[in-house]
């Protein structure tokens, strides 16, 4: 579903954020990307979310190798990748429910399928009474689930989480973690950077791990 | 997902898959309509209602594009009206008739009855040359110069008022075909100099107020552009996140176009109010002022039409205004930096 060929990139002549990334992501798979701040955690899921280029080597998402994207395609890839980033990225202007919805409407899904697949999300979520409310209402742990909410209304084949456990206490931290394991047993390739190491240990799933733009651990091809 | 993309471009390929039982869906395309015409009636509310929960800030914009617009649009009835007037007074031009020099007084008040005598003259006056001499003595300020000439260098001139029913361009015409070839006759000019100069005033005037009204349209596009800046930048975390999660351009932009569109729409309805009640507070001083000059002028407003095409033409200069500030700004919010680090 994911896969990094060679991957480079390069910010100025002096600052290198990934050297040859080699790594592939099967459908279903659920992986953590881990390393020091700076390591590339960023620049690696910017690359998927094409808000940046790589500087050689190339990603692929679905099938579609990204590089050469015009831009004008850039917002149809982005309805295939769910994000969930660390300080959620809600709008405090409009309901819990509104938030949610804004992946269909970008989309031109009909209001109709708008409240059924809100309110999925939000039940999936365990947020279906709060939806009506704004999310400055709701503690970080809700806002979270909002933003998750958000990540997976329109069903997408992949799901990125930047940092999703950051400001949380172990208890919450573990209960999205087992949200995101649900989404890859349905299907969904889930890529979540974290340095929350014990987390990973406790799941115990394949861990890619960035040291100064190299992935030192992890690696692999899809098949391998 | 190129698939996924095709399927949305393509209505019908999507009701292949539907024939083949994977959807369930009704009718894709009138659903894909109905939606997308939904969402533009959404944002088109939404938009509205933005400007309406802040009346005061709407309400400057307003005015402001309201009389950047009604100056113009007030100089153009004003120019429509004079050139009423000008076609009114060219009905009364005069044909004048310059007799040849070895013409006599005598042979020139024969001619004068002749002339006086057709059904398409109203009035023939004669202007002697000595009282031609005089006059122009009096006005042109060359009176030692026309002392050295030898004779009266003028001949005699007729001045020929058409008829009520000859006051047309084509009757002029022919009643000076009839005096240029009479005997005597060595020039004949329609005197429409005071009209050509009227007529040159107004065409003047009618650039000048093309000039401004493009100049005023330039400064609404830019103040709708401004305005429209500032609100994307209110709600550049709204953008960030529409492009985050797979917003188009198109989509991004929509909501600031109709704002834009709706300025331009209270800007018309203000443009409009403004040039009614400078009509109804001029109205009276120019009923009496053309009374004084036995004219028929009037001030004519708007026509329904003109109300028409004055609101239209504002909303587009809102949107276009709306569609420079887009088009600088909107590329600008890019939702890369908001990944952390």
């Amino acid at each position: 579903m994911i896969e990094f060929r060679q991957v480079t990139k390069r910010y100025d002549s002096d600052h290198t954020a990934l050297r040859q990334v080699n790594f592939g992501l099967d459908r279903g798979e659920l992986a953590f990307l881990t390393g020091h701040s700076g390591a590339g955690k960023s620049t690696l899921l910017k690359l998927i979310m094409v808000m940046e280029r790589p500087s050689a080597g190339e990603v692929v998402v679905g099938g579609q190798v990204l590089n050469r994207l015009p831009r004008r395609q850039v917002p149809y890839i982005r309805r295939h990748i769910g994000v969930v980033f660390q300080n959620h990225q809600l709008l405090f202007d409009r309901s819990v429910f509104d938030n949610v919805a804004m992946p269909l409407e970008v989309m031109g899904t009909s209001a109709r399928d708008i409240g059924r697949r809100v309110r999925a999300a939000l039940d999936k979520v365990g947020l279906l009474s709060k939806e009506k409310m704004n999310p400055l209402q709701l503690s970080g742990g809700e806002q979270q689930r909002v933003g998750i909410a958000r990540a997976v209304v329109n069903k997408p084949p992949v799901l990125l989480a930047d940092e999703p456990t950051g400001n949380l206490d172990p208890q919450l931290s573990a209960d999205i973690m087992g949200l995101f394991a649900e989404f890859s047993q349905v299907g969904v390739t889930v890529l979540i950077a974290t340095h929350d190491i014990g987390l990973i240990n406790d799941l115990g799933r394949r861990t890619l791990t960035l040291d100064q733009g190299r992935l030192v651990a992890g690696a692999g091809g899809l098949h391998g | 997902m190129a698939d996924a993309q095709n399927r949305r471009k393509d209505p019908s390929r999507e009701s292949d898959t539907r024939s083949r039982g994977a959807r369930t869906t009704r009718s894709p395309l009138a659903q894909q309509a109905s939606s997308y015409f939904g969402h533009h009636r959404k944002v088109a509310r939404d938009s509205a209602r933005r400007l309406w929960q802040a009346p005061v800030a709407s309400l400057m914009t307003w005015t402001v594009m309201g009389v950047a617009l009604a100056l113009p649009v007030a100089l153009m009835l004003l120019l429509t009206s004079l050139q009423g007037v000008s076609a009114g007074w060219e009905s009364s031009a005069r044909v004048t008739a310059y007799l040849a020099e070895e013409v006599t007084l005598e042979q020139a008040q024969t001619l004068k009855q002749t002339v006086a005598g057709d059904s398409r003259v109203a009035e023939v006056e004669l202007i002697d040359r000595d009282t031609a001499l005089d006059e122009f003595r009096a006005s042109s300020g060359l009176e030692d110069a026309l002392d050295y000439l030898d004779g009266n260098p003028l001949p005699h001139t007729l001045l020929v008022t058409p008829s009520d029913g000859s006051r047309t361009a084509d009757g002029v015409q022919t009643l000076l075909a009839l005096v240029e070839g009479m005997d005597g006759v060595e020039q004949v000019q329609v005197d429409l100099g005071w009209l050509q100069r009227l007529n040159a005033m107004t065409e003047l005037l009618g650039r000048a107020v093309w000039a401004l009204a493009l100049l005023l349209a330039a400064a609404v596009v830019l103040v709708i552009g401004n305005t429209v800046r500032l609100s994307i930048e209110n709600r550049r975390d709204e953008i960030l996140v529409a492009k985050l999660v797979g917003g188009t351009d198109a989509f991004v932009r929509r909501p600031f176009l109709y704002t834009g569109a709706w300025f331009g729409l209270g800007g018309g309805v203000v443009a409009w109010l403004l040039l009614q009640l400078s009509l109804w507070w001029l109205s009276g001083p120019v009923e009496r002022l053309a009374g004084l000059y036995r004219s028929d002028f009037s001030l004519s407003g708007l026509t329904f039409d003109g109300i028409i095409a004055l609101i239209i033409a504002a909303m587009l200069l809102g949107w276009l205004g709306a569609w420079v500030a887009v088009k600088r700004h909107l590329d600008d919010i890019e939702p890369g930096e908001i990944a952390g680090g």
